[in-house]
């Protein structure tokens, strides 16, 4: 079994998130980057279906050489091999556009990806690779298993979950319940350092959206604080003055 | 030109965010100054279907094949897109569910669409087409410009409200051909809680965190959420723990959310956890430690030990509605 990865190299989730610019451009002085925790458990899951012998794990990345320790992250948590498409991720399009280039006369099986990068909270990117390479894509998933050719997948819904299976190729985007997220060990770091990194060039494709602004939360007013024992009088702002109940 | 919107139903019934969807939809048609037509897949009443017109649809496409029963993601997306050529609609709404974000990528990639998903305002007028929508998680905003000839927008639960709109919708038959290819997924079972409401489009959420101590602290929770008709939700570190279920974890790494009233009982308010609750319209907080930083974002705020203050919050609600 080939499974491919796509992972992406996001801000720590700590991290306080300002502008510069003008607040046209993310200011990344200062931040630390990770592998997006969705991501991570997409690689967790992708590791331990082929755990044994039983089928190998490549991560693909794009993005600029600053993201090599991110992506060497992801080998360290037990991939057997990386590719990075060399390009700054203009969107989702570029993204999946690139990811679908490389993948589509590889012969993966299972295409992976967490379920949305935590900075632009996409979910686009999964959904977007299986319709360029035509295959089936399931969205935030919550279980993935596989017997044979087929695979069991439990996908969230509003109020519920739904079960469904799919044989052949497929692509799904992974949350949290696919697996628990696995930790690097010494091992795994210190292979990781001579696992192959293949880098690769970008296809054109055309501009389809582009960001043109950030834009902060306004602040909200002082907390209005309420007695303990007055529960009452904060069901009567509720209802009188924020008019929520 | 026209925009499409896309209905989503449960059981043969629409939502209120689907409602919702056709008023931001038909929002948008009214600045283009083009109709709005909506289109169903799956069992639908016409009567039912009818109700689109109220918030603004003019035209409303009914698609029910028999393979078309229940949800297939790949043959949605294409009979979506079809419609949309059809119709020629440069603007495709959809509102930003969980089977939303599964359609809305793939008709982008069908109609060379570039992709606002988590849209929270109504798309710019100044000549360039710019939708807000939620970026890092709630802790910012990106104002999106979709460049791209056609365009397709999802919008996020209670960020535009449903506004009605008087129309008669003329409800038409739309066939599409679908390919065997496109029905690759199987649904061999759906599991819905109909006593709950759904986490993700409520107006009320209760949540709630470690300060609970223990997950058999939680029936004055759900007793609290249940008076309120509110969804239950809880922090990181709970479902972590599996006091309760994942998809109960709103913050950066699990959902994030936009209800009208968000109430956080014994949860600190980690930058995480602040990310996915932030765009709430209204924050109580209910914490013991009076330095919790989930006070800075607060509306309202009660000092106090949950124990002592949630069941006195209960009377205080059963007083008011007598």
């Amino acid at each position: 079994m080939k499974i491919l990865v796509c992972i992406s190299n996001v801000p720590d989730t700590t991290t306080k998130i300002t502008f510069t610019n003008d607040n046209t451009e993310f200011n990344t002085a200062g931040v630390q980057y990770i592998v997006n925790p969705y991501d991570e458990i997409a690689l967790s899951r992708a590791i331990e279906l082929t755990e044994g012998g039983k089928g190998t794990v490549t991560v693909i990345n794009v993005g600029e050489a600053a993201n090599d320790p991110t992506i060497r992250k992801a080998l360290a948590i037990g991939a057997d091999d990386a590719v990075r498409v060399n390009a700054a991720p203009r969107d989702a399009y570029f993204v999946a556009k690139q990811i679908a280039e490389y993948a589509k006369d590889k012969d993966f099986d299972i295409i992976l990806t967490g379920r949305e990068s935590i900075d632009y909270n996409g979910n686009q990117v999964a959904a977007m690779v299986g319709e360029f390479l035509d295959i089936p894509s399931v969205s935030i998933i919550k279980k993935l298993n596989i017997e044979g050719d087929t695979a069991t997948i439990e996908r969230e819904i509003e109020g519920g979950k739904e079960v469904l299976t799919v044989s052949g190729k497929f692509i799904a985007s992974c949350a949290e319940g696919v697996a628990e997220p696995k930790i690097p060990n010494m091992r795994g770091i210190m292979s990781a350092r001579t696992k192959p990194l293949a880098v690769l060039d970008a296809v054109a494709i055309e501009e389809v959206s582009k960001v043109t602004k950030y834009e902060t939360p306004a602040p909200r007013g002082t907390v209005k604080l309420i007695p303990a024992d007055q529960t009452e009088s904060l069901i009567s702002l509720l209802h009188s003055e924020a008019k929520v109940i | 030109m026209s925009v499409l919107v896309y209905v989503e139903q449960a059981e043969g019934k629409f939502k209120k965010s689907v409602f919702e969807a056709v008023s931001y939809a038909k929002a948008i048609a009214d600045q283009q100054s083009t109709n709005l037509t909506a289109i169903s897949i799956g069992d639908v009443a016409e009567g039912e279907l009818k109700e689109l017109g109220k918030y603004g649809a003019s035209k409303v496409l009914n698609v029910s094949a028999d393979q078309l029963k229940t949800f297939v993601n790949q043959a949605y997306a294409s009979v979506i897109a079809a419609a949309a050529e059809k119709e020629g609609a440069d603007i495709v709404v959809l509102s930003n569910s969980f089977s939303g974000k599964g359609l809305a990528p793939r008709i982008a990639v069908k109609l060379k669409a570039g992709l606002a998903d988590g849209a929270v305002e109504l798309p710019s007028t100044d000549g360039k087409f710019a939708v807000k929508k939620t970026a890092f998680s709630g802790k910012a905003f990106a104002i999106t410009e979709l460049t791209s000839a056609n365009k397709v927008i999802a919008l996020n639960p209670n960020a535009f409200g449903v506004k009605e709109n008087a129309t008669d919708a003329a409800i038409e038959t739309f066939s599409a051909d679908i390919k065997q290819s496109d029905l690759g997924t199987v649904i061999k079972d759906i599991v819905r809680a109909t006593d709950k409401v759904s986490l993700p489009d409520a107006e009320l959420v209760v949540s709630a965190g470690r300060g609970l101590k223990g997950p058999e602290n939680w029936g004055m929770i759900e007793e609290l959420a249940g008076l309120l008709g509110a969804a239950t939700a809880c922090s990181k570190p709970v479902s972590d723990a599996d006091w309760r279920p994942h998809s109960e974890h709103v913050g950066q790494t699990g959902i994030a959310i936009s209800p009208n009233l968000y109430i956080a009982i014994g949860i600190s308010g980690a930058i995480q956890h602040l990310a996915g609750v932030s765009s709430s319209k209204v924050i109580v907080v209910i914490n013991k430690d009076p330095e919790a930083p989930f006070f800075k974002v607060a509306d309202y705020g009660i000092v106090g030990d949950a124990f002592e203050v949630v069941p006195k919050l209960i009377e205080a609600l059963k007083a008011h509605k007598g």
